[in-house]
């Protein structure tokens, strides 16, 4: 069957069967593996996209449930060569060890901050609480999410002024 | 993994829904969020023929007061209850639940009437339900029904929801009286199901005395356990610690668990018991420290 949706702001008309899971569709079809494979059980958040702008897990998607709908991936996070806030922060606050959450856990962040441009430690920690790290003990993605939202906030600052 | 091969069908109107369902019956089966079925289709524990996402009809999610009742549409998001905090005060029950279902990523998908009819016995929804005594929208080709949740849950994964039935929304009784209510739930880990939870809701009269009571328990048997006993030991009476330990006694002799890796069947059943029993302090507290 065919199902039209939006990712990383391209529209992709793309053939599949139905029980294709959305990870799926985007690794192998659309050849983006920056969304990862990790427990393929709902459990660890290695594959969260962004689904309408809520962080969702793409191994418990299927595809045609894309259809009109908007996508976004770790790719999408940067535009024109610019890193996005949040990948800033986990740049600076070296947010990650091994690398494997991470793609889950910026979007996560993004979609956190977007909603919540100021979080509290704890409402970081309960909007992480899907995506599993094995490395970090989540201290530095932690502050990695306050990086982002501090420089948003810095950003809207200055637009204002 | 992946599911077997099915037939995908997004029908945009319900009526096309309940033509699918009665053509298909069994071989069918309906996708709301799919937080649930994904993973049954992708362990093969279901295979169905026919997939019908409803993804797509209008008039199922959102949340409303109308007529002395709460209506929660059936494909209503976890996340959506979760953010409904005008129903503190009134329904403080499932703003405390639904936080604790699942993470946020499967709370922005998961659904309050996909999880109901999934009818997981460690489902946070059912205790809910059968607390705040709600009742069940379902429409099919032939009419409308309304099922009270109690008695809507028959075993494991099963209900009162016939093959060509769908769960429209969930209809909870708001009347007058200060009302109180919460959920407490014993997890492993964040996001894990339910070692043992506890719904309790209850609503105060003028006299300060129970009028209405409801328990409900969580993992602790083959399907969501209203716990009756407990709740009319507590109905007509003044919520005293004794009262509320009486309760509390009726609703863990109610449990019916089973040992497994998340604690034996006594332990199980002990939480139960003081989990009720906080609750009901909880509940009292807040309804007598609520507006009239």
């Amino acid at each position: 069957m065919k199902v039209t949706f939006e990712i990383n702001g391209a529209e992709k008309s793309v053939d599949v069967e139905p029980r294709t899971l959305v990870v799926d569709l985007i690794r192998t079809k659309l050849g983006m593996t920056g969304t990862h494979i990790g427990c393929d059980t709902s459990n660890c958040g290695a594959c969260t996209v962004l689904l309408d702008g809520r962080p969702v897990k793409s191994c418990t998607l299927l595809a045609p449930m894309l259809e009109g709908k908007k996508v976004t991936t770790v790719e999408g996070l940067a535009t024109g060569g610019k890193l996005d806030a949040i990948q800033v922060g986990f740049h600076e606050e070296h947010g990650l060890q091994c690398g494997f959450c991470t793609p889950g856990m910026m979007l996560v962040g993004k979609a956190l901050i977007e909603a919540n441009p100021h979080p509290t430690e704890d409402e970081i920690r309960w909007g992480i609480s899907g995506n599993i790290c094995r490395c970090t003990g989540y201290m530095n993605i932690v502050k990695a999410i306050q990086h982002a939202a501090a420089a948003n906030a810095a950003e809207n600052t200055a637009g204002v002024a | 993994m992946f599911p077997a091969a099915f037939d995908y069908i997004a029908p945009s109107a319900l009526d096309e829904v309940l033509g699918l369902l009665n053509e298909h019956g069994d071989d069918a089966k309906v996708l709301a969020g799919g937080q649930s079925l994904i993973p049954l289709l992708k362990l093969r524990f279901a295979a169905p023929v026919v997939v019908i996402d409803i993804g797509g009809v209008d008039g199922l999610e959102g949340i409303r007061r109308e007529n002395g009742h709460v209506r929660i549409g059936a494909r209503t998001r976890h996340r959506d209850v979760e953010s409904a905090v005008d129903l503190r005060g009134t329904l403080d029950v499932l703003l405390d639940a639904a936080p604790l279902i699942s993470d946020p990523l499967i709370r922005n998908m998961g659904t309050v009437g996909g999880s109901i009819c999934h009818a997981d016995p460690a489902g946070d929804w059912g205790a809910v339900m059968l607390a705040v005594g709600a009742e069940f929208v379902v429409k099919s080709g032939s009419g409308e029904r309304v099922l009270p949740a109690a008695g809507f849950f028959e075993g494991p994964f099963t209900t009162g929801l016939h093959a060509n039935e769908v769960m429209t929304e969930i209809r909870i009784p708001v009347g007058a009286g200060r009302s109180g209510g919460t959920y407490l739930k014993l997890e492993r880990k964040v996001g894990d199901f339910a070692s043992v939870a506890t719904a309790v809701h209850i609503v105060l009269g003028d006299d300060g005395r129970v009028a209405t009571a409801g328990i409900g328990l969580c993992a602790v048997g083959a399907h969501s356990i209203k716990a009756t006993a407990a709740e009319a030991a507590l109905v007509g009476q003044e919520p005293t610690d004794a009262v509320i330990a009486d309760a509390a006694r009726l609703a863990g002799e109610a449990a019916e668990p089973k040992a497994d890796i998340r604690g034996s069947a006594e332990y199980k059943r002990d939480v139960a018991r003081v989990f009720v029993q906080r609750g009901l302090h909880t509940a009292v507290n807040r309804a007598q420290g609520a507006a009239a």
